[in-house]
C-alpha cells in the first residue's frame, strides 16, 4: 500500500510556514521549560508528517488522544493520517462533507498551537507590561489575543520570569472589546476578582472560572461597557475551543485552568490582555520601569513639599479622578493646602503595569499611607499615567 | 510429509461485495458447495450436511441453516469448515458477540488461517471497534501478506476510522448521511494450513500419481497433486505455515494443464519472429485492458475477456459482470499502471505476470497478478484473472 500525502504535506508545510514567519515575537524556544503538552505532541506529529513518518505521526496522535480523549484537532489530524493510507489527501481535514467552518476552526487552532509552541519566550526579553510587581504579587498572567497564547510568569523579586504558556480560545469577533455583547474580548490591564468554582457553574465554564475586573478605570472613561469577562474552562466533552469561539472570555482546557489556578490569587494576580505582546530586552524593560518609578516618587515628593502648583504639575489636563474633573481637582487641591504645616507620603506595594496599545500608559497600583497636621489616611490608588509630551503625567486618580 | 488437496475442487469462494447480503453471495456458494466435499475431514454424510446448511443460508433460513450447522459440530467438533460456517451464519443473523467468538476460537486454534481473522475483523468494524479490527485485520495480512480481501477490507476501514475520527472532530454524526462500505466476510475458509489453495505458484498440472502425495518442500510449488476427487484431507494439514501469494479468484478447474511454473519450458521449435510478434500482440492486449480500466470504460474492460472466461468464484459470467461495472463504476478515480509485464506463450495461450499498480478513491495497492490469454480469432482474450504469479 502507497501513500500519497503530497498535498497534505504541502498543507501542513504552510501551517509550519505560516508559524515560522510570524517569529516577530520572542524569537526561538526557550530551553529548559515546561513543554506545553498537547502542543508539543501536535508539532512532532506535524513534524512526522514532513518528514512522511505516518505510521509513528498516526502512533503520536492515538497516544495523544489516549491523553486527551476530546481533542478535536487531533481526531482530525488522525482522521487524515487514516485517510492517507487509502487515498491522497486533498486538504487538511479531508472529511467529505464536513462544515466547513468546523474544519477551518481547527485548521485555525492547529496554526494557532504550532505558533504558540514553536515561538515560545527567550529569557532575554519580558513582556513590556510587567514593569513593577510588588512582593506580594506572585504570578502575572498576559494573554496574546492574536496569537492565542496565554503566558504565566513568576515575579522572581521584582523581575518578571517565564513559566508557561497555554493556547487560549478569545471572542468570536476578535479583541477590543467596547460594547456589551459584541463578543470581544477585552484589551487592557486588568486583574483576578474573585474564584467561581466548578460546582457553583453549569458544566459550559468546565472546572471552574476566575471573572476578572473589565471594564476597568479607563475602560469606563472611555465609555467602554459589558461585564463577565472571565478566564475559564471548557465543557466535560471537550478539550479545548478553536481559537475564536467564546462570547469575549478567555478559555482554557481544563487541564490548564486547573493548572494555572493554582497561581492565580483573587484581587491580586494581574491579568494583562493584549492583541500583540510587546517584549523589552531586559535593559529597555530596567530603563522604562527606573524612569517612571523616578517620575512616582518625584509626584510624591511633590505632595510632601506643600508646593500644590509643583504637585499639580504631575497631572494632565484631562485628568479626572472618580469625583473631579481637573478643575475641581485642582480647586480642591489648592484649597486644602494652605492648612497643612506638613506631608508625609508613603508609597508601598507599588504596581507598574503598561497599558497594552500604541498610548504611552501604565496602570499605577499602590497602598498609600498619607499622614499631615491635620488628615491622615491609608488607601489602596490607583492611578493611571499617559506620557504626554514626553512627561509621564497622571490622567486618572482613585481608590482602588 | 505434507498433503497436497487438490485445488481443482476448491474452487473458491470469495464473495461479492458487500457479502452480507445473502442474495450476493450466490455465487460464492455455489462454489463453495463444489469444495466442501474436499475440504471436510468428516465422512461424506456430513459434507451434505454442511452443503444443506450452506444452502438454506443462501435461502436466507438463517434459524435452519444453524441448526443444521451446529448438528453437524456436535457430530464432529474438530470440523473448522463447518464451525467457521456457523460464525459466518451467526454474523448474518447479527448475534455477532456469538460470531466473533466462534472466529475467536478459530484464530485460536489455526492461527496460520486469515479467514477467521478477517471475519473478526468484519464484526469488529460492524461493533465499530476499529481498533480491535485494524489489529484483527493486520493479523490476517500477517499470516498471508498478499491476502487481498484483508488488505480490501483493511483500506474500507481505514475509510472507517478517519470518517470516525472525522465525526469526533468537527461533533457530526455522518454514519447516516454516508453509505458506509460494509467490510467484506468471507463464507469460507480457503487457505489450508497456512497455504492458499489458490496460490498460483502452485496451478494444479496433471500430475503423477495419486498415490504420491510426496511434496517438495516450500517455496518450490509442490509438483504432486492429488487429483479430484480425493480423499478429504483433514484440517489443517500442515503445522507449519507457508505464507505464498494470496488470491481472490480461483484457477479454473477443467484448466487444461500447463507446466509447472518453476521449471522453465523446453521451448518448442518455434520461429522466434512470430513468437516475438505475438508477445507484442499479447502484450497490448493487456496494456488495453489496463487502460480500458483505467478510464472506468466498463464496456471495452469487459471485451478484453474470453466468452469461457473462469469466473471467479465459479459464480455465472453475468453477476461477476455486474459485480466488476459496480466496482469500476464507484466514484473517483481510478488508476492502474503494470510493470514488470512478463509474457510466456504457448501456442494460442499465453501466460502474463505483472505487477498491478492500483488506485482508487479508497484504495491503493501494488500486488502481482497473472492473467491467461487465449488467442481468439486475431485478439488474446483473458480466460483467467489471478492475485499472485
Amino acid at each position: 500500500m502507497s501513500f500519497s500525502v503530497s498535498r497534505f504535506l504541502r498543507c501542513v508545510l504552510l501551517i509550519g510556514i505560516l508559524a515560522s514567519t510570524s517569529a516577530a515575537g520572542p524569537g526561538s524556544i526557550m530551553a529548559g521549560v515546561s513543554d506545553a503538552g498537547a502542543d508539543a505532541t501536535i508539532a512532532l506529529v506535524l513534524r512526522d508528517i514532513n518528514d512522511n513518518k505516518l505510521d509513528a505521526a498516526l502512533t503520536r496522535t492515538e497516544n495523544l488522544l489516549r491523553l486527551y480523549p476530546n481533542f478535536r484537532l487531533a481526531h482530525l489530524i488522525r482522521g487524515d493520517l487514516l485517510m492517507a493510507r487509502t487515498a491522497p489527501l486533498r486538504t487538511f481535514g479531508s472529511a467529505a462533507d464536513a462544515p466547513a467552518g468546523r474544519i477551518a476552526d481547527l485548521r485555525d487552532e492547529a496554526v494557532a498551537r504550532l505558533k504558540g509552541y514553536t515561538n515560545r519566550p527567550q529569557q532575554a526579553v519580558v513582556p513590556r507590561y510587567l514593569l513593577q510587581m510588588p512582593e506580594d504579587q506572585k504570578y502575572a498572567v498576559v494573554v496574546d489575543t492574536q496569537r492565542s497564547r496565554l503566558y504565566l510568569y513568576r515575579n522572581d523579586k521584582g523581575r518578571p520570569s517565564f513559566v508557561a504558556d497555554y493556547y487560549i480560545t478569545q471572542g468570536k469577533e476578535g479583541a477590543d472589546k467596547t460594547r456589551e455583547g459584541d463578543k470581544r474580548t477585552p484589551i487592557g490591564v486588568y486583574h483576578v476578582t474573585s474564584h467561581l468554582s466548578r460546582e457553583k457553574l453549569g458544566d459550559f465554564y468546565g472546572v471552574g472560572a476566575f471573572p476578572i475586573s473589565y471594564p476597568n478605570e479607563w475602560d469606563r472613561i472611555n465609555g467602554r461597557d459589558g461585564h463577565g469577562i472571565w478566564l475559564h474552562g471548557v465543557p466535560s466533552n471537550t478539550y479545548s475551543r478553536p481559537p475564536k469561539a467564546s462570547d469575549g472570555c478567555v478559555v482554557l482546557t481544563n487541564e490548564d485552568l486547573t493548572t494555572i489556578s493554582g497561581f492565580l490569587q483573587v484581587g491580586v494576580t494581574p491579568v494583562i490582555i493584549s492583541s500583540s505582546i510587546e517584549w523589552s530586552s531586559i535593559d529597555d524593560w530596567q530603563a522604562e520601569r527606573n524612569a517612571l518609578d523616578a517620575q512616582i516618587d518625584s509626584w510624591r515628593r511633590d505632595w510632601e513639599s506643600r508646593d500644590v502648583e509643583k504637585y499639580l504639575q504631575h497631572y494632565s489636563s484631562n485628568f479626572r479622578s472618580s469625583d473631579y474633573a481637573y478643575a475641581g481637582w485642582v480647586a480642591q487641591k489648592r484649597k486644602v493646602a494652605g492648612s497643612k504645616t506638613w506631608i508625609k507620603v508613603q508609597v508601598q506595594h507599588l504596581s507598574m503595569l503598561r497599558n497594552p496599545g500604541k498610548q504611552d500608559m501604565v496602570v499605577v497600583t499602590f497602598d498609600q499611607d498619607y499622614r499631615s497636621n491635620n488628615l491622615s489616611n491609608v488607601a489602596h490608588k490607583r492611578q493611571y499615567w499617559i506620557k504626554e509630551s514626553g512627561q509621564w503625567k497622571i490622567i486618572y486618580e482613585g481608590t482602588a | 510429509m505434507r498433503r497436497q488437496i487438490a485445488r481443482t475442487g476448491l474452487a473458491t469462494a470469495v464473495a461479492t461485495r458487500p457479502s452480507l447480503r445473502p442474495a450476493t453471495c450466490l455465487s460464492a456458494l455455489i462454489a463453495a458447495i463444489a469444495s466442501l466435499a474436499l475440504l471436510c475431514a468428516a465422512p461424506a454424510a456430513t459434507a451434505a450436511s454442511l452443503q444443506d446448511a450452506q444452502n438454506l443460508l443462501r435461502q436466507g433460513q438463517h434459524a435452519k441453516a444453524l441448526e443444521e450447522v451446529n448438528e453437524l459440530v456436535s457430530a464432529s467438533p474438530k470440523d473448522r469448515q463447518a464451525r467457521f460456517l456457523k460464525g459466518v451464519i451467526l454474523a448474518e443473523m447479527n448475534k455477532l458477540d456469538d460470531a466473533a467468538a466462534v472466529f475467536i476460537k478459530l484464530t485460536e486454534e489455526a492461527p496460520e488461517l486469515p479467514e477467521p481473522y478477517n471475519n473478526l475483523a468484519v464484526i469488529y468494524a460492524q461493533q465499530k471497534q476499529y481498533d480491535k479490527a485494524r489489529t484483527a485485520l493486520e493479523m490476517s495480512i500477517r499470516t498471508h501478506p498478499t491476502y487481498a480481501t484483508a488488505h480490501e477490507n483493511l483500506g474500507d476501514l481505514y475509510t472507517q476510522m478517519a470518517r470516525q475520527a472525522y465525526d469526533r472532530a468537527l461533533q457530526i454524526d455522518s454514519s447516516n448521511s454516508n453509505a458506509q462500505n460494509k467490510l467484506k466476510m468471507l463464507r469460507e475458509i480457503m487457505t489450508v494450513g497456512g497455504r492458499n489453495t489458490n496460490t498460483v505458484a502452485t496451478r494444479p498440472t496433471v500430475v503423477a500419481s495419486a498415490a504420491s502425495s510426496s511434496v517438495a518442500p516450500a517455496p518450490t510449488p509442490p509438483a504432486a497433486i492429488v487429483p479430484a476427487p480425493a480423499k478429504p484431507v483433514a484440517m489443517p494439514p500442515a503445522p507449519t505455515p507457508v505464507p505464498a501469494p494470496v488470491a481472490k479468484p480461483a484457477p479454473a478447474p477443467e484448466k487444461p494443464a500447463e507446466k509447472p511454473v518453476e521449471k522453465p519450458v523446453e521451448k518448442p521449435v518455434e520461429k522466434p519472429a512470430a513468437k516475438d510478434a505475438a508477445r507484442a500482440d499479447v502484450q497490448k492486449a493487456v496494456e488495453a485492458w489496463a487502460a480500458a480500466w483505467s478510464r472506468k470504460d466498463v464496456k471495452s474492460y469487459l471485451a478484453a475477456y474470453a466468452k469461457d472466461f473462469d469466473v471467479p468464484g465459479g459464480g455465472s459470467r453475468k453477476g461477476w459482470e455486474q459485480e466488476r461495472e459496480a466496482r469500476i463504476s464507484k466514484p473517483g478515480n481510478i488508476k492502474v499502471g503494470l510493470s514488470d509485464i512478463r509474457v510466456q506463450i504457448e501456442g494460442d495461450q499465453a501466460t502474463v505476470r505483472f505487477r498491478q499498480h492500483y488506485s482508487s478513491a479508497t484504495l491503493n495497492t501494488a500486488s502481482s497478478k497473472t492473467l491467461e490469454l487465449a488467442q481468439r480469432g486475431n485478439r488474446w482474450l483473458i480466460q483467467q484473472e489471478r492475485v499472485g504469479r
